[in-house]
């Protein structure tokens, strides 16, 4: 199949061609990319929300109560699920999906899973590729649901405008153990569960956490209580929500994130591009390869032949 | 393969069928064996079937049943696919289904049905040599 | 204590002298050997191991307290276990031709199978029911199935048993009102129903409300059969479907015991007094490959059940403490390359459970890796049961393996094994909670994995399988259900729904959704509408309405 049919198939609402699409997004295949160049001006209207937070924090069954709820307001819906890759086998079992059975057969929602696939860096690629490509689809809001535990998934959250971040009562986290990153970068947090013991104590902790952060900012997350499993504390969220992106129209922060984020998102492409050429010029070149040993024998440093290398690759590049 | 490219499976239990014992195990091989699975639970109707593998670009269906009613349920899920230009996706089947329906399973465009004491290794190398990615 | 550090010392001589010389020549088998569920197995047992076992406490007497050697005070000397085979398929009318085959070839009690759409409470003529009807058991619609199901067969002389577990209020009001019919009242009628819901959502897998109204509808049946029916069991509470699902015997135990407790204490939350009910609670175990470790474990799962009734839930009566069970020879077992081995397997499990004490046993067919049984296979199913019954004599003394140093030490460690894992549920809040987290279904799986890789690696034998194959099966009739039957069961479903007064059925099920929403007893609401022969679909569709359907929080 051509891009330029893939790319026709995904602006006119062909579902086979979006998952076609996000397959090759996924296998980094070249097509994929010039896929998405010529759809990116079809992007930037749907709402992105990112949701993360620990394992049994019911994140894809609050998923999908929040599917459900935007649903019941006419939105259509994306959801891309990241679930771990084995870093042994690569293999996953990406389990996001079963749980959001209610959903199966409404063809307004579409669902995606994907593993980390042992990508770092990388996988903020493939996820904001798969995002990009449902935006250009035509979904209105995307979820993006990661487990909270690692620099790739706070890159991941990157690419969302609104961010969740789930915990379950008693859960026996103190709240100072969860990543740094992913608490600052939340603007809602969601305790789930909430029919638990101990939902009003964790509520009381993170509001705590929040009153000594020294940064002053202009939107306080605010701590919802939710039970995804009766729907509780729904409405509430995704009203939250909404209110969340008025903020950052109001604000202008919508745009100041939007600036940050190409400058990072092209930051981000040249660097990948760059490394990509110049590992592929140097592998396997002999005076490479005698460098590294050379390295490992302490011969030469690594500081010294990395300026050598981008120099002569630089000035190559330039005749 | 470079470590981007895997094969996507979708491991699925059609019908009313509650004995997800096999299709747990082979999901779980599947992922040892490098492959990225998606099980889709219990008392999937052929078109949530269909659905799910479209949607989640697998390059394998794996059709899990016990009951019986593997010969109104598989053809239908094969006619779905077909439906959609999908049968470049492999499809293969195991549980309890008699020697003597295969063929047919076979005809309406089932790969291969691995029966109760099939190696899980048979079923990944089967898998793997036979997938369209 | 004399003796003992001579035997130890004397042991410990023959292991460095005696077994060394030979394994130097010889060398064992294995470098380890454990049971199929992973309990380590010594060369040998001795006195030393049993050396705080106190024979009154520990064992005591058959049909006393704790009931580790059985529950009948004459065993089998006084009447053999009940074989049950379990059966159904197609239509009601093959169905009762079945029944009545195996009555007249001896079996002394009845084991109804219904199909899916049944079990999970739709119609036949449901959309989701296309395929499954009568597929892996009879299809049963509305009373008028039932009525020809038990067409010639009088409900007070025969005891029934039905697998039925979230519509099983709605089979039991019809088993009533078919006895009705015959003439003979509910007081009367003997049998079981499975009713067990929490094993469905972990192992089984036919499920359709909500843990909590589950719950309800369960202890609305402990309470109706305890003024209304005193002979009838009220549950099957089942490991069979745990080990089913790839557990081992130290979780088929620790699992069911579970489900068990917290079925008592849902019955005790809802007012009722635990000597009103207990006694008519049943078990339901499997036995599997492992010869004496089901034995063992029987006999632990007895005497562990016996002190959680009497010192956890104060137990009055002996009778609350007893534990009947019903045991099915382990269907995971049996392999569909050269069936007739299946016959050999299914005999040694069958003896198991005859020696574990159980009180009624299904004999697995020998094709039943293939599809559901022949006649003939049933046949010489049922007579694996009476030829141990009649001709073997294990039956005519009680609890023959008690004292063996190996049973006992066995029975010892499977009860402690257990119990440690039910305190860990416990600690989580109970059967309900663990299987919530997933905590139950993990094990399950984690442990069935684990057989099948050592299966794989061959280093569990299947004979047949994975050792002494043949190349060329050669060929096996096996059953096939009758293609139209599903075509009759959709228009005698038809005739039923013109024959009967909707306007009737309308009205009993509007107040049966009235009573659903409220709290009064379901059953004599749900026995009503049976009675205008509002169909199961319909009956469940109310109860959906109301309670909702579950959803599986599925851990892989």
């Amino acid at each position: 199949m051509s891009v330029a049919d893939l790319v026709k198939g995904v602006l006119n609402g062909k579902r086979r061609d979006l998952a076609r699409l996000i397959s090759l997004i996924e296998d980094e295949d070249s097509d994929a990319l010039e896929a998405l160049s010529h759809l990116y001006k079809h992007t930037g209207k749907a709402h992105i929300i990112g949701v993360t937070g620990p394992p049994g924090s019911g994140k894809s069954s609050l998923v999908t109560k929040l599917t459900a709820e935007f649903r019941k307001r006419e939105n259509t819906i994306g959801i891309v699920c990241v679930d771990p890759s084995s870093p042994f086998t690569g293999g996953a079992l990406l389990g996001d999906r079963i749980r959001m059975q209610e959903h199966s057969l409404d063809k307004e929602v579409y669902v995606r899973s994907m593993g980390t696939r042992g990508h770092l860096g990388g996988l903020a690629r493939a996820t904001s590729g798969a995002v990009r490509a449902i935006d250009a689809f035509g979904k209105d809001i995307i979820f993006v649901e990661t487990v909270g535990a690692g620099q790739s998934e706070v890159e991941v959250i990157d690419i969302a405008h609104t961010v969740i971040v789930t915990d379950v009562p008693g859960s026996g986290d103190d709240i100072q153990a969860i990543k740094a990153g992913i608490m600052e970068i939340a603007d809602i947090f969601v305790v789930n569960k909430m029919d638990l013991d101990g939902s009003d104590k964790k509520v009381t902790e993170i509001n705590a956490m929040l009153d000594i952060d020294p940064r002053a900012k202009a939107w306080r997350p605010p701590v919802l209580l939710t039970n995804s499993r009766t729907g509780d504390g729904v409405p509430e969220l995704a009203d939250t929500i909404l209110e969340h992106l008025k903020f950052l129209k109001d604000s202008g922060q919508l745009q100041e994130k939007g600036l940050k984020r190409s400058r990072d998102e092209l930051q981000e492409l040249m660097r990948y591009k760059l490394t990509r050429e110049l590992c592929q010029k140097l592998e396997g070149q002999p005076e490479y390869e005698a460098a590294i040993k050379k390295i490992a024998s302490r011969k030469e440093d690594p500081y010294s032949v990395a300026e050598r290398l981008i120099a002569e690759f630089l000035f190559s590049e330039s005749r | 393969m470079s470590s981007s490219k895997k094969i996507r499976v979708l491991v699925a239990k059609p019908g009313l069928d509650g004995h997800d014992r096999g299709a747990k195990i082979v999901a779980r091989a599947l992922r040892d064996a490098g492959m990225e699975v998606i099980y889709t639970g219990l008392r999937q109707t052929p078109e949530m079937v269909v659905s799910a593998a479209l949607d989640e670009g697998v390059h394998c269906i794996g059709l899990s049943i016990l009951s019986g009613a593997h010969n109104a349920l598989f053809p239908k899920i094969m006619e779905l696919l077909k439906e959609e230009g999908a049968d470049d996706i492999l499809v293969v089947g195991g549980g309890i289904i008699p020697e003597d329906d295969i063929p047919d399973l076979k005809k309406a465009g089932i790969a291969a049905i691995f029966g109760p004491g099939t190696p899980l290794d048979e079923i990944i190398e089967y898998i793997k040599a036979n997938v369209k990615l | 204590m004399g003796d003992d550090s001579k035997l130890r010392d004397s042991t410990k001589k023959w292991e460095d002298e005696t077994v060394a010389k030979t394994v130097a020549r010889f060398p064992e088998r294995q470098e380890n050997f454990e049971t199929i569920s992973g309990l380590p197995m010594k060369r040998l047992y001795t006195p030393l191991d049993l050396k705080d076992l106190n024979y009154q406490k520990d064992l005591g007497f058959p049909g006393e307290y704790p009931f580790t050697r059985g529950v009948q005070p004459t065993g089998y000397r006084g009447r053999f276990w009940t074989m049950r085979q379990y059966s159904g398929f197609a239509t009601a009318k093959e169905t009762n031709q079945r029944f009545k085959f195996l009555l007249e070839q001896g079996q002394t009690g009845l084991s109804i199978a219904f199909d899916l759409p049944t079990q999970i409470g739709y119609d036949s003529d449901d959309p989701l029911a296309q395929g499954e009807v009568g597929k892996v058991g009879v299809a049963i619609d509305s009373l008028a199935d039932m009525e020809v199901l038990f067409d010639g067969i009088p409900l007070d002389k025969v005891s029934t048993s039905m697998t039925i577990n979230a519509p099983a209020s709605v089979l039991l009001a019809m088993y009533i009102a078919v006895a009705e019919k015959q003439g003979v009242s509910m007081d009367k009628l003997r049998g079981t129903i499975q009713n067990d819901i929490l094993k469905e959502y972990v192992a089984r897998g036919t499920y359709i409300f909500p843990p909590k109204p589950s719950m309800r509808l369960i202890t609305d049946i402990f309470k109706y059969c305890s003024q209304n029916m005193p002979l009838w069991n009220t549950i099957s509470i089942s490991g069979y479907h745990i080990r089913e699902a790839g557990s081992t015997a130290v979780q088929e135990v620790a699992f069911t015991l579970a489900d068990g407790i917290a079925y008592v204490q849902a019955a005790i939350d809802a007012g009722l007094d635990v000597d009103a009910f207990a006694s008519r609670l049943s078990f339901f175990f499997g036995s599997h490959s492992d010869f004496l470790e089901e034995i063992s474990k029987f006999r632990a799962a007895r005497r562990l059940w016996a002190r959680i009734m009497r010192n956890r839930f104060n137990a009055k009566d002996d009778d609350s403490c007893r534990m009947r069970f019903h045991t099915q020879t382990a269907g995971c077992t049996l392999t569909a390359q050269q069936p007739d081995n299946n016959v050999v397997r299914v005999t040694l499990q069958a003896l198991q459970a005859v020696l574990g004490g159980t009180q009624s046993l299904h004999t697995n067919s020998r094709d039943e890796a293939l599809s559901l049984p022949t006649e003939d296979s049933v046949q010489i199913a049922l007579r694996t049961q009476q030829i141990i019954a009649h001709e073997s004599g294990v039956g005519d003394t009680i609890d023959p393996l008690a004292g063996s140093y190996y049973i006992e030490s066995l029975t010892n460690e499977i009860e402690s094994k257990a119990m440690e894992y039910i305190d860990k549920i416990d600690n989580m809040g109970g059967a309900p909670v663990a299987i919530e987290k997933g905590f139950i279904q993990r094990e399950i799986h984690d442990a069935a994995y684990q057989f099948q890789k050592s299966v794989d690696g061959t280093k569990r034998i299947v004979v047949g399988v994975n050792k002494f194959t043949v190349d060329e099966e050669p060929q096996f009739d096996y059953l096939r259900i009758n293609p139209q039957a599903e075509k009759e069961q959709l228009s005698d479903l038809k005739k039923v729904r013109s024959k009967r007064d909707d306007e009737q059925v309308k009205q009993k099920l509007d107040t049966l959704r009235t009573a659903a929403e409220g709290d009064e007893n379901l059953m004599p609401q749900i026995l009503e509408a049976v009675r205008v022969y509002a169909t199961l679909g319909e009956i469940c569709g109310v109860l959906r309405e109301v309670f909702g359907e579950y959803k599986a929080p599925d851990i892989l």
